[in-house]
């Protein structure tokens, strides 16, 4: 082993200069290249965060805007605000409604998917079964299905068995794509308690359903909340099927505002005050699952 | 540890499955069922085979060319949205603060745009956008550029891609985020010690790193974008004359502007065989050989 | 290479106590260290103050006299190997060796026959061209070090834990691989572990820290018969040393009980908490004596330690090979071997 001594040594007069240009770009770095690299970060982000808020903000404005006023011309702020076109959803049942359609079936289609979508990603994240990667991908697949392709036959499905122009129609609908996303996240997360926990329970006498839900559930609270964030998010931003689905008194509010945009004429500001309508149940959603959405995504197969 | 093998799983699946095959197994049917017959109104069919495949499939004829534009221009779309979000994505979720209150606040505006309905972020954009009473189109029309996306088909696209930016780089972003928390501050140390800069950082940790998630990005991108319909719908309309009429807009306008239920169901199916095709090559080859050692 | 020197070193996290105490050291170039204390003691915040990922708050760190508290980890040419293996996942075996010399800018053929030779040193050779994601944590944990290694400027390895995630019978051969390759390259080491017989085979000088101090620095015997504190004492030895509270009169200790040991010094008066320390190695199970009564014994293979009860304390001592329990047992103790500690520290005697 003697004879590794000089091999080690060797390479050293070799590199001897080496260790010189190392220090160097640390004392080549003058001022403004170190400015730019604490700087340009925080400056794209700033930029970024812009560039997602101008587009509501100016919505915001033109809801607080008269249509005579948007029509004048532009103005950065309003000139004089009024709250006018707000009023008018709140007081008009056809406005208001819609909201608490929307409401209606985006809630019971996260009930829905959260009750099938927690066994079912249990039975992923425990057990193979006959069929099981074949099911997981089917159920992703679809996912992959563009909702106009659904649309006509949907529609006469659920026409057929009487649930048109329900809650019901829409949040069962928003399941094909919403059921696969949130027993891929569920899965994901309970992939991460550890099957000792399980036997351990069963050990103690646990029946399962009891376990599940009183030991197995609040360990999974985090991909619980984000998979009903992400189930809540698709079905209230989805319109091609709920506008399909409904017709008077399920029509929620994202469809009323397309039939009013085609009506006489463009009001403007009461399109934008409605929007701004919409926006408000996300923010608050995001508000509280904030601190999980960035795991939610994190983990899962795939 | 291996998992037990256990096919009473199966009644644990079994309440997904049923829902799912209810709302997607008979409408697959369905169009399965209307793609092979023609149809004159009044819920009168006719047998017609594979006739609409043959013609979709064939560029020479009408529906075969229209849905070949269509396809394209769906593929330029969604290749546009990828090149450009996938790449904002990653340097805004490198940028992005690891801890602090800014983190919170960070997430909570970038996740906005994921939560408001498409048709209203559609409605965002056609307004932001239009030159009389948009900030957009008249700050450009202010350079001393003729900007109309209503009229000029380059200025629709630019519309339409920087809406589609506007509402899913944050999916990335929050993806990728999440890909670079999971890494232990160890390999930043470790780093620090092999005297890696930045970009080695990058590509010796964070990039491998955020394979996983980049790949779910790339995933979702691709079929959401392929898949897209109401937002550019709500802008454009499918025009100035042909130029942003996507597959699915072109599909809509089949089924319930000409109720042509065969040709529609024919054109769904090759669409949405297309997507599985296109997600499941990726899929195969982007996973292909880490199967080795685990991680 | 070099020698490590702290100066008045102290760290404090903002808010909290001291999480390392004031301390002046020097260890000496090409030594081979361990660090070695409970968990929370305080040693990898001593380990990353020397590879420069946590700037002390208070005095300096000297390499070879040059003061290098401000710089940064990068330009303080030290390596580091962490609990976990760190491996850049997607780069084979050859690439991530030569990655340390790459980033500082050394010509890819000679980054390379480095890389070449450090892999001989570790074992490597065979895997040079495989991918390091695909490896065991053995092998990654070598790739960390060879990553050191591979820098013939480092001026010292650090180890945090390196063996926490390695089988146990992967564990010894890569100890004495370590030590082995520590006698071919006279690089120094500085090994952090809470595992007494790591730190007692890697290292030539071990440095045992309790509550952010470093207690005693000290080869392995020296540690073992001459613990400087009772924390050393009580941590390192299995069992530990037996501590019994005593007053000193002269040269000899009165314990609580009455008993009187003689002892090999005289004291001067001692302050604060007076204990006679000695580890049961030295202190037999014998026919004359301190009267004692025995629990039980425990047959550890090699020898048999009787666990005792002295004045209602416990004790462990020695039985002697062949010896039964005797039916009068009492306590024979090695008066060389007798130390006084006062307030856990190592009593000086009188000549």
């Amino acid at each position: 082993m003697s004879g590794a001594q000089p091999r080690v040594a060797a390479p050293v007069g070799r590199k001897d200069a080496a260790p010189v240009p190392a220090v160097l770009p640390g004392t080549r770095r003058s001022a403004r290249p170190e400015m730019l690299r604490a700087i340009g970060p925080r400056l794209l982000l700033a930029l970024y965060i812009v560039f997602l808020l101008v587009p509501i903000y100016w919505l915001v404005n033109m809801s607080l805007k008269t249509n005579a006023e948007i029509a004048s011309g532009m103005t950065l702020w309003p000139e004089r605000p009024t709250l006018e076109n707000y009023r008018r959803i709140f007081t008009d049942a056809s406005w208001y409604s819609g909201y608490i359609n929307s409401l209606k079936y985006v809630l019971l289609n996260t009930a829905i998917s959260l009750l099938v979508a927690l066994p079912a990603a249990y039975a992923f994240s425990r057990y193979r079964f006959l069929g099981d990667k074949h099911l997981f991908f089917w159920l992703l697949s679809n996912r992959m299905a563009p909702a106009a392709v659904f649309a006509l036959p949907v529609f006469q499905l659920y026409s057929a068995v009487g649930l048109f122009d329900t809650p019901w129609a829409v949040a069962l609908a928003h399941c094909v794509f919403n059921i696969p996303l949130a027993v891929w996240i569920l899965e994901g997360f309970m992939s991460g308690v550890p099957r000792e926990i399980d036997e351990t329970a069963a050990i103690d006498g646990w029946s399962f359903p009891a376990f599940f839900v009183r030991i197995f559930l609040p360990m999974v609270a985090g991909g619980v909340g984000v998979a009903a964030f992400f189930c809540f998010m698709f079905s209230w931003v989805e319109l091609l099927l709920a506008r399909t689905l409904t017709t008077v008194d399920a029509k929620p509010i994202v469809a009323t505002m397309t039939r009013t945009v085609s009506a006489a004429g463009m009001d403007w500001g009461l399109l934008a005050a409605a929007g701004v309508l919409t926006i408000i149940p996300g923010a608050i959603v995001i508000w509280f699952v904030r601190n999980h959405i960035a795991r939610g995504f994190a983990l899962g197969r795939v | 540890m291996a998992k037990p093998r256990d096919n009473r799983a199966w009644l644990l699946v079994l309440p997904v499955v049923a829902l799912v095959a209810f709302s997607a197994l008979i409408p697959v049917m369905t169009v399965v069922n209307y793609s092979v017959q023609d149809t004159f109104g009044n819920n009168q069919f006719f047998w017609n085979g594979t006739g609409w495949f043959k013609e979709l499939l064939d560029p020479s004829t009408d529906l075969g060319g229209r849905f070949l534009d269509a396809l394209w221009r769906t593929l330029l779309f969604s290749a546009l949205c990828l090149l450009i979000e996938i790449p904002l994505g990653i340097a805004v979720a490198l940028v992005l603060p690891r801890r602090g209150w800014g983190v919170a606040a960070a997430l909570v505006v970038l996740a906005l745009p994921l939560l408001i309905p498409w048709n209203v972020v559609g409605t965002i954009w056609q307004v932001f956008a239009r030159r009389d009473i948009g900030l957009l189109g008249a700050a450009v029309n202010g350079l001393g550029i003729d900007f109309n996306y209503a009229q000029v088909p380059l200025h629709a696209w630019i519309t339409v891609v920087a809406m589609d930016v506007w509402h899913w780089t944050s999916l990335v972003v929050l993806l990728c985020y999440a890909g670079l928390r999971a890494i232990p501050d160890a390999y930043y140390q470790a780093a620090k010690v092999d005297g890696a800069g930045a970009w080695a950082v990058f590509r010796a940790i964070q990039l491998p790193k955020m394979q996983r998630v980049l790949t779910i990005a790339v995933l979702l991108r691709f079929m959401d974008s392929f898949m897209i319909y109401t937002e550019p719908f709500v802008v454009t309309g499918g025009g100035p004359g042909n130029a942003t009429t996507f597959l699915s807009i072109d599909l809509v306008k089949i089924a319930l502007g000409q109720f042509d239920l065969g040709k529609a169901a024919a054109v769904s199916i090759v669409y949405n065989l297309i997507i599985l095709t296109v997600c499941w090559v990726f899929f195969a080859t982007t996973t292909r050989g880490q199967g080795e050692a685990g991680r | 290479m070099a020698r490590i020197g702290f100066d008045h070193l102290a760290h404090a996290y903002p808010g909290g106590g001291y999480a390392l105490k004031p301390m002046d050291m020097v260890w000496e170039d090409g030594g081979a260290y361990a660090l070695l204390g409970p968990s929370g003691c305080g040693k990898t915040t001593l380990l990353n103050i020397i590879s420069g990922l946590l700037r002390p708050s208070e005095g300096r760190v000297l390499f070879d006299g040059t003061d290098v508290t401000a710089l940064p980890t990068e330009r303080r040419n030290v390596a580091q190997v962490f609990q976990f293996p760190v491996v850049y996942d997607t780069m084979t075996v050859r690439e991530n060796l030569a990655f340390p010399l790459r980033n500082r800018g050394v010509p890819a053929a000679a980054a390379r026959a480095r890389a070449e030779h450090v892999a001989g040193l570790l074992g490597l050779t065979r895997d040079l061209d495989r991918r390091a994601r695909n490896l065991g944590a053995d092998e990654k944990q070598k790739i960390s070090l060879g990553r050191g290694l591979v820098r013939d400027d480092v001026a010292a390895i650090l180890f945090d834990e390196p063996l926490t995630v390695i089988d146990p019978h992967l564990k010894w051969e890569l100890r004495s691989r370590l030590k082995e390759l520590h006698r071919q390259v006279p690089v120094t080491m500085i090994y952090v572990t809470h595992d007494q017989t790591e730190a007692l085979t890697f290292a030539d000088r071990v440095a045992v820290m309790s509550a952010g101090e470093v207690v005693q620095v000290g080869t392995p015997e020296a540690l073992f018969e001459r613990p400087a504190h009772t924390f050393v004492g009580h941590f390192i030895g299995s069992p530990g040393m037996n501590l019994l509270p005593c007053t000193v009169e002269g040269r000899e200790a009165v314990l609580a009980g009455g008993g009187r040991i003689a002892l090999p010094h005289a004291y001067p008066a001692l302050p604060g908490k007076v204990e006679l320390g000695i580890r049961p190695d030295f202190a037999t199970l014998a026919r004359d004596g301190l009267p004692v009564t025995v629990q039980r014994v425990d047959d550890l293979g090699r020898r048999r330690i009787a666990r005792l009860l002295l004045d209602g304390r416990p004790f462990a001592a020695t039985l002697p090979e062949g010896m039964p329990v005797p039916a009068e047992p009492r306590l024979a103790l090695d008066p060389a071997r007798l130390h006084i500690y006062a307030d856990g520290r190592l009593a000086r005697g009188e000549a």
